[in-house]
């Protein structure tokens, strides 16, 4: 049983009929073939899916495209157009290696920033807790976002 | 030198972050097939009977069985006893008996219920011990798939001899990679009646032999091309060939492209795990501190399949003494067959167990003779020109004392240490050290794959393109190599390019394990680079008018005794103009290894070399274990990029920390219960304390720039490292993995340093 879903995404209105019990991470990829968001686990438990729905960091794995009607989906790709430190400290940090959960932390990392530029480094790690890293030990992870912030920061008061 | 040792940025960041690097799941084929796998709910049965007859009402479904397969029911590795889908017999839960492939990924869930399987469940073993007594057969007559020995000097009198000797057995537990992207394969049949396949794996040509054999066709058939992968640790190193046969069998029998994700709970339930093992250590020392016999008993729990087995526990056994120069030892070790899921390769390779053991032995023969650990293992450990506990005199590349004393001197160890025991209170301090060492590359264990191929071109534009046949995994090959590359051609980082690893783009070049990749496809890169670069520096020696020898390229410019005389871009242009054949390919064959059963040899071409420190605090009333600080010490030869050797330290230490005291499969009747991360629990940003990398250069003298291999040992040795920490804390030596709230607790009310909640 298929239904009109009316949404916005990457600052863009968007409109799909399709199943609704679908999860928004499957419409995402498959539909939208927007390819940054991941499945790490299926159960919302390791972050790789993380994507904002209005500015809140969500795991779209388990949320259903049906719950998304009249509401605003921010993924990488939209963050990455929108332009953000976080890309270029991520890499200056080297803050990647296998790059699975990449995607995801920079989500959770920009819902930080957006909020709170100067977040201490007690408030990075619990802004990314639900973000799973097997490769990094997360050490690099949060100098990159910190050092976005301090970007952040620079950026907005000129 | 320009690039090689600086911390560059990766050549994948950006494609990474921004979510445009290709996974095997981002990929889509016109006609494609999504594809599951049905498995047996059984440890061990009889395969009665598997009815395919629901499925015959939809067109455009495929499912076959074993009976189906063309080729042969073989994933080809070391033994010849792993079947791609169970034949008529399943030898544990979770192992695959059909296949299903649909147009709909969303129904294959409910096509795999209409798939009917009668089983005769059979007696099943699960414990490595209780199987060596045969009675249920699933390998032999005692389900031991191999046995290695080592045995040197003169163990009798040196134990009689010794002043004091430790006796101990040791137990670590299951693995899982937990790596975040599943595994995962596409595979393509080509026109020609080959198959390409596309997939996250650790080992191109293992995959490529794989499909061959189950399909029944010529390697020169099959193609395979790895995928931006999202983590191995070892887990993608046999393991993708059984998925890539799957998908394969499915693409041959439908004509169509095939596209098989294992979900995490399938991923956990039916792939490769560390071997859980068994160690009984003796240790014999004299008063002063010098050891001067370990016995080791070391039986390593293989699952179902000898798969890497045989090789992981001739790792282990080479390992089992420690870096130390002990001049009698003897180890027996065996890998044993039980009614669970087939272990494999996972960072350390069998050697984290036994120097699990090896570590904690030294502590207690530290505290029973009175010294410190880090002064004993000074005493003991090897440097240049002394040999190995199986025989080998290590000459070059000895980096082992120098870890140590860095690590002692960063941390403070020896006060902390002294400090620290004899606390009282709730919440108590220890710091615990650690040494270690590993063999780079395949050894003498691996010798038949040990080469890698190479391709290098220079194109018309001044720019370089590169092929290997290693593989990025996270571990940052792709960045190192291009350095390399830049370095050894003199052009600019940003002007080399690598290729996507393809089979038919290089030789078989083995697999990417043994923290080989550096060495071996760094060093068939640099051959690949010298007939290019002779050629271009006679061309540019006649253009700045300088004999060859004079000239040098760096950074994309020409210089001539120091000066810039040209670009390289020009001097390509006229070798372009000259029809100059400007590409090449490399080969590299790894150094001579050898190994007499029994008796030892020289096993590795190098080793790295490594001390761990850890330093916790124990909270006696719950048990539970916070980690501090840990500093890592590693001897790696040459950094070619100090950032991302780092990373890998860090990421190193995390994984061991996980193994320390948290990650633990949970299983019952053979069934894996804890299947997805809220239940196998790997550390969060919140359980990584700060860490300390630190990185020295001790070069070897074969490898690239000096380099020697190093991506597993930041995990090894952050256990026992931990765990003696909890000693310097709380007195008691916790012999068993994970050490758990539970685990300490329990030992330390029996060894009576609290009272149990009963009674508080």
């Amino acid at each position: 049983m298929e239904r009109k879903i009316k949404f916005i995404l990457n600052g863009k209105e968007v409109e799909i009929l399709t199943d609704p019990t679908r999860t928004l991470l499957e419409v995402l990829r498959e539909d939208f073939k927007l390819k940054g968001a991941k499945e790490g686990c299926g159960k919302g438990e390791c972050g790789a899916c993380t994507v904002l729905l209005d500015g809140k960091p969500i795991p779209s794995c388990i949320t259903l495209i049906g719950q998304i009607e009249g509401r605003e989906v921010l993924t990488v790709e939209g963050i990455a157009k929108e332009g953000s430190p976080l890309f270029e400290a991520f890499k200056e940090e080297g803050a990647i290696q296998c790059g699975f959960c990449t995607p995801g932390f920079i989500v959770s990392a920009h819902a930080l920033l957006m909020r709170k530029a100067d977040a201490t480094e007690e408030e990075i790690k619990e802004a990314i807790s639900g973000n799973l890293c097997r490769c990094t030990g997360y050490v690099k992870i949060v100098k990159a976002i910190k050092r976005a912030g301090e970007l952040y920061g620079a950026k907005k008061s000129t | 030198m320009e690039i090689v040792g600086k911390s560059v940025p990766r050549v994948d960041a950006l494609s990474k972050a921004k979510g445009k690097a290709i996974y095997v799941d981002d990929l889509e084929f016109p006609g494609m097939l999504y594809a599951g796998v049905k498995r047996s709910p059984h440890p061990h049965a009889r395969i009665k009977k598997i009815d395919l007859s629901k499925l015959k009402k939809y067109s455009d479904v495929y499912a076959l069985t074993y009976e189906d397969i063309p080729g042969k029911n073989l994933v080809p590795l070391i033994f010849e006893d792993w079947p791609v889908l169970a034949p008529g017999i399943n030898k544990f839960n979770g192992e695959a008996v059909a296949l299903v492939a649909a147009p709909r990924k969303d129904i294959v869930e409910d096509l795999l219920e209409e798939i009917d399987v009668e089983y005769e469940p059979l007696p099943a073993v699960f414990d490595p011990i209780e199987s060596m007594n045969g009675r249920v057969k699933i390998y032999g007559e005692n389900n031991i798939f191999t046995t290695h020995r080592i045995e040197r000097g003169d163990i009798e009198s040196a134990f009689k001899e010794a002043d004091v000797v430790i006796e101990n057995v040791y137990k670590t537990p299951y693995q899982e990679h937990a790596y975040l992207e599943t595994q995962g394969m596409i595979a393509v049949p080509t026109p020609e009646g080959g198959m390409d396949v596309y997939g996250t794996m650790q080992c191109p040509f293992y995959v490529q032999k794989a499909v061959a054999e189950v399909l029944g066709i010529g390697l020169n058939k099959v193609r395979v091309i790895q995928t931006e992968t999202g983590g191995g640790f070892g887990g993608k190193e046999d393991v993708p060939s059984l998925v890539a046969a799957q998908a394969a069998l499915l693409a041959f029998i439908s004509g169509k492209p095939v596209k098989l994700i294992y979900k995490r709970e399938e991923d956990i339930i039916s792939m490769s795990k560390r071997h859980p093992g068994i160690i009984k250590y003796r240790t014999a020392a004299k008063k002063d501190g010098t050891i001067v016999g370990v016995d080791v008993e070391y039986i390593i729990d293989a699952g179902a399949y000898a798969t890497l087995s045989p090789v992981v526990l001739w790792r282990g056994t080479v390992h089992a003494a420690g870096p130390y120069k002990i001049p009698n030892v003897k180890v027996i070790s065996h890998a044993v067959a039980t009614n669970k899921v087939p272990c494999g390769a996972f960072r350390g390779f069998g050697s984290p167990q036994v120097l699990f053991a090896a570590e904690l032995q030294m502590n207690m023969v530290a505290e029973s003779l009175g010294i410190d650990p880090a002064t004993l293992r000074e005493k003991n450990l090897v440097k240049e020109g002394d040999e190995m506990p199986f025989g080998e005199v290590v000459r070059n590349s000895v980096g082992a004392v120098d870890t140590l004393k860095k690590a002692v001197s960063i941390s403070n160890f020896s006060e902390k240490y002294k400090a620290y025991k004899n606390q009282g209170g709730e919440k108590r301090r220890g710091i615990g050290i650690a040494t270690i060492f590993y063999g780079v590359g395949l050894g003498a264990g691996g010798k038949k794959l040990a080469r890698a191929g190479a391709f290098v071109q220079v194109t018309e534009d001044g720019k370089v393109q590169f092929a290997v046949g290693t593989t990025e995994m996270g571990q940052g090959m792709k960045t190192a190599l291009t350095q390399i590359v830049a370095e050894e051609m003199g052009v600019d980082y940003s002007d080399v390019q690598i290729l996507p690893v393809d089979t038919s783009r290089v030789p078989d070049s083995g697999p990417t394990v043994a923290s080989r990749a550096t060495v071996m496809s760094g060093n068939a890169l640099i051959e690949a680079i010298k007939p290019i670069k002779k050629k271009l520096k006679k061309i540019a020696s006649s253009i700045v008018d300088a004999d060859d020898e004079e000239i040098e390229f760096r950074k994309g410019k020409v210089y001539v005794k120091g000066k810039e005389r040209a670009s390289f871009k020009d001097v390509v242009k006229v070798a372009y103009e000259k029809r100059e054949h400007l590409a090449s390919q490399g080969y590299y064959v790894s150094p001579e290894t050898s190994w007499e059963d029994g008796k030892g040899g020289k096993a590795y071409m190098v080793y790295s070399w490594s001390t761990k420190i850890a330093e916790v605090e124990v909270d006696m009333l719950t048990g539970e274990v916070t980690v501090l600080r840990i500093i890592s010490v590693h001897d790696i030869g040459k950094a070619i990029n100090p950032q991302m050797a780092e990373g890998q330290i860090e990421g190193g230490a995390a994984q061991g920390i996980g193994y320390a005291l948290m990650e633990e499969i949970i299983m019952e009747e053979g069934k894996i219960l804890n299947q997805n991360f809220s239940t196998y629990i790997i550390p969060t940003v919140k359980d990584v304390p700060e860490i300390i990398p630190i990185i020295i250069e001790r070069p070897f003298e074969k490898g690239p720039y000096g380099a020697k291999g190093f991506g597993e040992q930041p995990l090894m040795g952050i256990a026992p490292a931990i765990a003696n920490a909890i000693q310097n804390a709380t007195g008691v030596f916790i012999k068993e993995l994970p050490i758990t709230p539970e685990r300490l607790y329990e030992a330390l009310v029996r060894e009576g340093k609290i009272k149990p909640w009963s009674e508080r």
